[in-house]
Order: C-alpha cells, then structure tokens, then sequence
C-alpha cells in the first residue's frame, strides 16, 4: 500500500510505503515489510521503487564524476584538492606530467598553484582512501576564467532538469558556458560579468526553490526579461 | 487532578509553550534553535566532514562529537563559560540519544560535530538540546532512521508532572530526562535522577513517551514549515 504522494516533502522517520511488492531505492529503508524515509527530500515512486531526493546533502565521489574542485596544498608529488566533500581529492603529478615526471626537475606550482580552480574526473575512490582525480580528458584541467557557484550537490539533478532541460536553458538564453561539477560547484563562464552574475544568481534561486513545483518556467521568465530588456 | 496546578499554573501533564526554528545559521551545514518555556537554546550542526585532529577518525564509520555549553549569561548567577563536569557529562548523553538516530557507516572517517548552546536555561535543557540538535541534524541533510524528541518528567510535591521549569527541577523528589523517536517508538536517553516507585515511575515513563510524541509532531510541523515557507513566498512573488 502506498501512503505518501508523490513529490511530497517527507521528513527522516516518515512511512512511505507498507507491504510487499516494493524496491527500497535511494534514502530510505525498510523495516518491519514498512518503507521509512532517512532525509528530508521529496518521496518519488517509480515503478514500485520508492525512494526520496534528499533536498540536503554531502558529495560522496564517485567513479567517473566530473568535478570541480581547489587547490587546497600542493606537495612534491601531487595535489591536495578541495571538493567540497567530506573526502579530499588527490591529484597525482604523475597524472599531469607523465610516468616519468621527478620531483627534482618539476615544481608542481607551475602548473597549479594554491587557490587555483580545476575541472577533474574521480578516478578512484572507495572509502577507505581519498578520492584520486585525473584531468586526462577533454575539457579537464585548470580554469582560467569564469566564476564558481556552489549549490547543495544533492541539486544536481534539479540544475540540470528533465533531459537538461534546465541546464540547456540557462546555457542558450545567457549564452553563458556552465560547467556543472557532479559535488556541486559549478563553474560560469560568460561573455561578461553580468551575465555571469545573472546565471549565478539563477543557480542560487534553484538551489533554494528546487522543491516548489513550476521552476522551470519561473526561471524561463526571469531570462526572458532580462535578455529581452538588453 | 482538575485541581492541581503548578507554579506556573499548568496542568501535571501540560507542556511549556514550544517554538522551534530551522535553518537560523548560514554557515552550519544544519542549525534549529528551540524555545521550550523560559529556555532557549541554538543549536549548530556541521558534517560529515573530515576529522581534525585525523587520528579520531574511525576508518569504518563517521564518529559524533558533541558540545553542550551554557553561554555565561544563561543564568540568574553568571556561569564561568569553561566546560563544568555537568557539561562534559551531559555532551555525551546528548551525543549518545542523537548517534543511535543516524546512519554513522554510510561516512567512514568522518565527523558529525553538534554544537548545542544554551542562551537561557530554566529546566530540561538537556532535552530541549536533543529535540533541536534533532531537527538541526536534519537540516543538515544527515541521515537518520528518525527524529528525536526528548522530554523531562518528574516528580514534584508528590505528584508526576512533564516538563520541568529550572525551579520545579530544583524542588522536585526526582527527575527522569527522555529521549524517543516517535515514529519508530524507540528509547535512545533514559536518566532517573531521585526515588520513583515502580508504579510511579511507570506512569512517569508513559507520560514522558506521550510528551515526547507531542514534541515529535512538533518537530515535523517545523521542520515542513520551514520549506512551505519557502514555497508560499515563492508562490506570492508570481
């Protein structure tokens, strides 16, 4: 039996669903044959999958995310990169310069330096270390303009929307690049600072409002103001 | 029972008037700050996140640190502001009656520090913490098998009375702090300070898991509250 409504706000300890013939999906448990929230999100069942979309949350890395992420130390050999997670990112010099990199012949600060902001992927991570990136790939490696957003990573999704609907919205009517880090930074960069500005603060009105139905076309109405005005 | 009244005239079983606030703090990752009658506490909650000094961290779990802390001006007498004995005991109570609620092993070599402040102290505040750090916790989008609620009950003049003021505390025969999650009817703090007979201590029992379940619907209403609100100004801006 389904008790809770789909897309309704649940909150930890909540009952979703009783009996059988139920899949316990993300952010909720079973006990007793009953199916309970562990967040605060939005309930969804699909196909007989309940699970919630929590509305807070920490990035846990994952094998293959992309990511953006700071230099928070730089050591001999690698390094230490903020990702906004519980877990830093390692980022071996080797992955930059080669197998055959020595530490006695490169200084790791010529190519990134403290405070510097990089777009990397998660090439390993389980938990029992931190998270090792690469930026072998396309479109990986230090940014050199625009400026970063945070938002809760749990948003993700909601930034990017059904099939990038939201994403591709925000990228065609500013005609900003926006580069969405799967731990919730999220890199802008735009033909000038205002533009730059105007998706940033879009980003922050998402982040607040993802669990108020309609954000789309509320977000569709601010671009189409402003662009028209310009 | 119609007739007994207490000193602030409510009903043996009658709760302090209760407000709770969400998300009061822009640099925790979750806060909530409780008013319960003339107490008052905030509460700030940070996590996971990693574990300074990092030998503390545990390599299969998230571990919780927790300060309860009574600001200098919480009571009548001002409090030195260093950790008391009282203090430190009643920080790991709190950490206790929270750490059984949450899903500790999904962040191995972690921490969830909990931060409980009390501005004004006059009774159960060591229950009035849990109940906020509770909803702050969940602010924090950390995950939880349920909500904890807490309450105090006790005995005072004979009779077994919920919610104890600072100066019932004071004057009461015994005292037995609660902590519960509603929804799942689960004990996580049971303290028994003072005599309580079997069939005392029973109905003290039964009334702190009634009042515990009144401030759990208390919780969720806030808690749901605090994104309506959200959601109606977004909806009159339109």
């Amino acid at each position: 039996m389904t008790v809770v409504e789909e897309r309704k706000l649940v909150l930890p300890g909540d009952l979703l669903a009783e009996g059988e013939g139920y899949e316990v999906g993300a952010n909720v448990y079973r006990e007793d044959g009953r199916i309970y929230s562990y967040v605060v999100g939005l309930a969804s069942i699909v196909n007989g999958k309940v699970s919630v979309t929590a509305l807070k949350g920490v990035y846990i890395p994952k094998r293959g995310d992309v990511v953006i992420g700071v230099v928070k130390e730089v050591s001999i050999t690698r390094w230490i990169i903020d990702i906004n997670s519980p877990y830093q990112g390692i980022l071996p010099a080797i992955d930059v310069f080669g197998k055959r990199f020595s530490a006695d012949k490169v200084n790791l600060q010529d190519y990134l330096k403290v405070g510097d902001a990089v777009i990397a992927r998660v090439a390993s991570f389980d938990r029992t270390m931190d998270a090792v990136l690469t930026v072998g790939g396309k479109g990986l490696g230090k940014i050199n303009s625009g400026r970063l957003e945070y938002i809760t990573p749990t948003k993700i999704p909601r930034l990017i929307g059904k099939k990038g609907s939201m994403i591709n919205l925000l990228k065609k009517e500013s005609g900003c690049n926006i580069t969405i880090g799967k731990n919730g930074v999220i890199l802008v960069e735009g033909p000038n600072r205002e533009l730059e500005e105007l998706v940033a603060e879009l980003i922050r009105k998402i982040d607040r409002e993802a669990h108020v139905p309609g954000l789309t076309d509320r977000v569709a109405e601010i671009l189409k103001s402003i662009t028209k005005r310009e | 029972m119609s007739e007994f009244v207490r000193i602030d005239g409510r009903r043996a079983d009658e709760l302090r008037p209760i407000t709770m606030r969400i998300g009061v703090l822009d640099k925790a990752d979750g806060s909530a700050y409780i008013e319960q009658g003339g107490t008052k506490i905030l509460v700030a909650v940070y996590g996971p996140r990693e574990v300074h000094p990092r030998h503390l961290g545990l390599p299969e779990t998230a571990i919780v640190r927790c300060r309860y802390h009574m600001a200098p001006f919480s009571t009548r007498e001002r409090k030195s502001p260093t950790p008391t004995r009282r203090e430190v005991e009643l920080s790991k109570v709190i950490k206790e009656a929270l750490a059984n609620a949450i899903l500790l092993d999904l962040y191995p070599r972690t921490t969830i520090d909990i931060f409980v402040e009390v501005l004004q102290a006059d009774g159960g505040t060591r229950c009035a913490g849990i109940t906020a750090a509770s909803l702050a916790l969940a602010d924090a989008g950390i995950p939880m098998v349920d909500l904890v609620a807490a309450c105090a009950v006790g005995k005072w003049n004979g009779r077994i009375i919920i919610d104890l003021t600072g100066k019932e505390d004071e004057e009461c025969e015994a005292d037995m702090p609660v902590a519960l999650m509603p929804n799942l009817e689960r004990i996580t703090l049971i303290q028994l300070n003072g005599r309580l007979t079997s069939d005392e201590f029973l109905e003290a029992f039964n009334l702190a898991v009634k009042a515990c379940k009144r401030i759990g619907e208390l919780q969720r209403a806030a808690l749901k509250d605090y994104y309506e609100k959200i959601k109606e100004e977004v909806l009159y801006e339109q």
